[in-house]
């Protein structure tokens, strides 16, 4: 599951299944961010982990699939997660 | 009132395709500005923020009545896009773009003044109104912006755009609003000095005291000591000087392309001399300057 | 940036302004080598960036090759100002009958070009302006062309001047000026600008000042100089650390994190930006602090960004604390300065609530940000307290050593 989450000093980020297997899904996720957290592989979601920390809160990743598919957890507040 | 701008001050951005434009756009927008359209060459017909983009200035200005534009593409690229804009009859030409060749400026100031056009910047945060408008990304979100710029009595100019909100935040937490506030560029050339908006002011009702904010280099603060000397002003002057400690490196650039010590006139020891022979109170500290203000508005009321 | 004299006369006589006969050398065997072509008595001249070669010796006369072989030699080794030379100019001695000045500035008040003649060349244009202020005069000119020489016959025409000199000055104030307008100069002087014995002119020397945000647009020029893009020639040479910090702003295009300048000090700077800079900058020494450098970060930078600044700011020797400060931010973000910060501090082996004296720095996403420094026990304040405040606790926090 290395693929779909990943955690740098302040920020998480945890995509779940199904929508971390999907190849569009992850086009998208790739597409949209604007610091580049996402990468699209064929077998889903891959997370560049040394973009995790540059996460500017924009939330644009949690309208891509259902509520909760995607997850940005804020480490330095008590992993509260980013709302959308 | 305020000056150069108000509540129905209808302005375009050029370059608003860009990274920073578009959120300037968008702030803009939140302040409650006329932002009436956007323009990047080919990509006429898209819209940011629901502001439509087209790939003239003509385009807009044949339809409806623009008052300023905000000039925010790269800086190979201000010079004609200045041209454009004075060219379609905008009077007010805000240039955020900083790094632009000194010839090229000189060239878009020399032709924005042949047609009554004037020109804000280049190198600089545009100017706010508190609560009337915002032409340019001063202040940031419009939430952050509301929270420092407070209306009220106080005009502002500084050579620093960031500087001119960290000033309008001390003046607002003492309960001195301001009527307009004018990031006026960092550059060696820009195309409204002190003192060529300080008549702006006075002739502004509203307006009952100026703050201004300078660095070394350059002769605006000479050009604003001799013509308050000259001419008197009724607005009492408070200014700030930062880059103290450049008096002892000359040659060195910090900061703006404008802030260099390059001969004596250029420090900021002489530069206090001449604003003190004038009148104008010199504060040590931003935080000492809203009482300075208020100690000046009492001599004037008195 | 100042051109070498040699170059500056290269660009003249490129648009046809006069100079001496001659070229530079870079070793005695070349310096006579160039005697001997020039033929007759030469002037050997240091090339280095700085006034005053004549009097530490830079400036020697010769009658013979053999003898400017041995001024070369002296003048090859000769330090001015603490700059060695880049070589030796050698030239044809010009028999002089007067000197006058030729300058072209911008003047920021009229925001425009402005020609200034002198009939006493040879000193200090500001000297001359101070003492003998009726034998300087200027003139505006246009930006746009085509050129209008008229204007620079009327400048050299109101001090006097009039017959065979009047066209002879008018035209090499037109191609002076031009110069200036064609290579992105910020300063082209020529001073003294020589009539000979033969009522000729000549360029003996010349300031010839050009911006950096020319230089992209006079490539060509530069190429043909032999300038390459590494050679900035600001005032001082930049130090390893300050060549280092231009590599972090380098590495990626968001926002500005850099601009260092290396001080000689205790306290690290993560300052900002072009006015908040000076203003913390001052405060700081007014509280006597002393600050390790000066930098500017702003445009919202990124983490990796920050982190790289705040890391080679801890990396130099005897750096105690730093602190963080700039004026309220509009379009930097608190919470991801304070990310970056936070981030150098750590991946450089230290506790940031021990390492990081103060961090002050209010506006957009301050709530974030504060978050993030409370989780690490930073110290911080927000925008009731002023920039000078925040550099007094840190300079306080430094001396006390806590």
């Amino acid at each position: 599951m290395a693929t779909h989450e990943g955690s740098g000093m302040f920020i998480r980020v945890e995509v779940g299944e199904p929508l971390a297997s999907d190849a569009e899904s992850a086009k998208r996720l790739a597409g949209i961010c604007p610091v580049d957290i996402f990468a699209a592989a064929p077998e889903g979601v891959g997370i560049v982990d040394e973009n995790l920390d540059e996460c500017i809160l924009c939330g644009l990743c949690l309208a891509v699939g259902p509520a909760g598919a995607v997850r940005i957890i804020k480490l330095y507040d008590n992993n509260a997660p980013l709302e959308a | 009132m305020s000056i150069l701008i108000d509540e129905d001050t209808t302005f375009i951005i050029q370059g608003i395709t860009g990274r920073e434009a578009v959120n300037m756009a968008r702030e803009c927008l939140d302040y409650g500005s006329k932002l009436v359209g956007g323009v990047t060459p080919g990509r006429g017909g898209r819209d940011v923020h629901g502001v439509p983009v087209f790939d003239t200035v003509k385009e807009i200005t044949s339809k409806q009545r623009v008052d300023a534009s905000v000039i925010s593409v790269p800086p190979a690229f201000v010079r004609d896009a200045a041209f454009e804009a004075v060219e379609n009859g905008i009077k007010l030409v805000v240039i955020v773009t900083e790094r632009i060749p000194r010839l090229e400026v000189a060239q878009l100031i020399e032709f924005a003044r042949r047609h009554g056009a004037r020109v804000i910047g280049p190198n600089c945060l545009g100017v706010l109104s508190p609560g009337k408008s915002r032409v340019g990304g001063m202040g940031g979100a419009a939430v952050a912006a509301r929270r420092a710029y407070q209306p009220g009595p106080i005009g502002i100019m500084s050579r620093s755009g960031g500087m001119t909100t960290e000033i309008a935040n001390a003046l607002t937490a003492a309960g001195l609003g301001q009527s307009t506030a004018v990031s006026i560029g960092g550059d060696a050339i820009v195309g409204s000095a002190y003192a060529e908006l300080l008549p702006l002011f006075e002739a502004d009702p509203d307006t009952k005291a100026i703050v201004v904010y300078s660095e070394p280099g350059g002769p605006m603060e000479a050009q604003l000591a001799k013509y308050v000397k000259e001419r008197g002003t009724r607005l009492p002057i408070v200014a700030f000087m930062a880059g103290r400690f450049m008096d002892e490196m000359p040659g060195m650039r910090f900061g703006h392309a404008g802030t260099i010590v390059e001969g004596k006139a250029d420090t900021t020891s002489e530069k206090i001399a001449r604003l003190l022979d004038a009148g104008i109170s010199v504060a040590e500290e931003i935080a000492d300057i809203p009482g300075i203000v208020k100690q000046r508005l009492g001599e004037v009321k008195g | 940036m100042r051109f070498y004299e040699y170059e500056a006369k290269a660009v003249l006589a490129k648009r046809g302004v006069p100079v001496a006969r001659g070229g530079v050398a870079h070793s005695p065997d070349e310096a006579e080598r160039i005697a001997r072509e020039v033929g007759g008595e030469v002037v050997l001249k240091s090339q280095v960036l700085t006034g005053g070669r004549m009097k530490a010796g830079g400036v020697q006369f010769a009658s013979t090759p053999e003898e400017a072989r041995a001024h070369a030699d002296a003048i090859l080794r000769l330090e001015i100002n603490g700059q060695s030379p880049r070589g030796v100019l050698v030239e044809a001695k010009s028999p002089v009958k007067k000197e006058f000045y030729a300058g072209v500035i911008y003047d920021a008040v009229a925001k425009l070009p402005v020609a200034i003649f002198s009939d006493m060349g040879g000193i200090d244009i500001e000297q001359v302006a101070e003492e003998h202020p009726e034998h300087v005069a200027r003139a505006h000119f246009s930006t746009f062309q085509p050129f209008q020489e008229f204007r620079m016959k009327e400048l050299v025409a109101s001090l006097g001047v009039s017959g065979n000199e009047l066209g002879a000055l008018t035209r090499v104030m037109s191609k002076l000026a031009q110069t200036f307008l064609a290579h992105g100069l910020t300063l082209a002087e020529i001073n003294p600008l020589a009539q000979l014995e033969d009522g000729s002119f000549i360029a003996l020397d010349s300031h010839l000042d050009m911006e950096d945000e020319a230089r992209d647009g006079q490539a060509a020029l530069l190429a043909e100089l032999g300038i390459g893009k590494e050679e900035t020639r600001q005032a001082r040479p930049p130090t390893p650390f300050e060549i280092r910090g231009a590599e972090v702003d380098a590495s990626d295009h968001r926002g500005v994190a850099g601009r260092v300048v290396e001080f000689d000090g205790n306290l690290g700077c993560v300052i900002g930006a072009g006015g908040g800079s000076l203003t913390i900058f001052d405060a700081l020494r007014k509280h006597g602090g002393r600050p390790a450098n000066y930098c500017e970060i702003g445009g919202n930078p990124s983490v990796k960004k920050a982190c790289g600044l705040t890391k080679l700011i801890l990396s130099k020797p005897g750096v105690e604390k730093i602190c963080v400060i700039m004026n309220v931010v509009s379009n930097t973000r608190v919470d991801i300065v304070a990310r970056g910060v936070i981030k150098g501090v750590v991946e450089s082996g230290y506790d940031p609530a021990e390492k990081i004296a103060i961090f002050r720095i209010p506006g957009s996403w301050e709530d974030e940000g504060f978050k993030i420094l409370e989780k690490y026990g930073v110290d911080y304040c927000d925008r009731t307290v002023p920039m000078s405040e925040a550099a007094r606790r840190a300079v306080e926090k430094v001396k006390a050593g806590a």
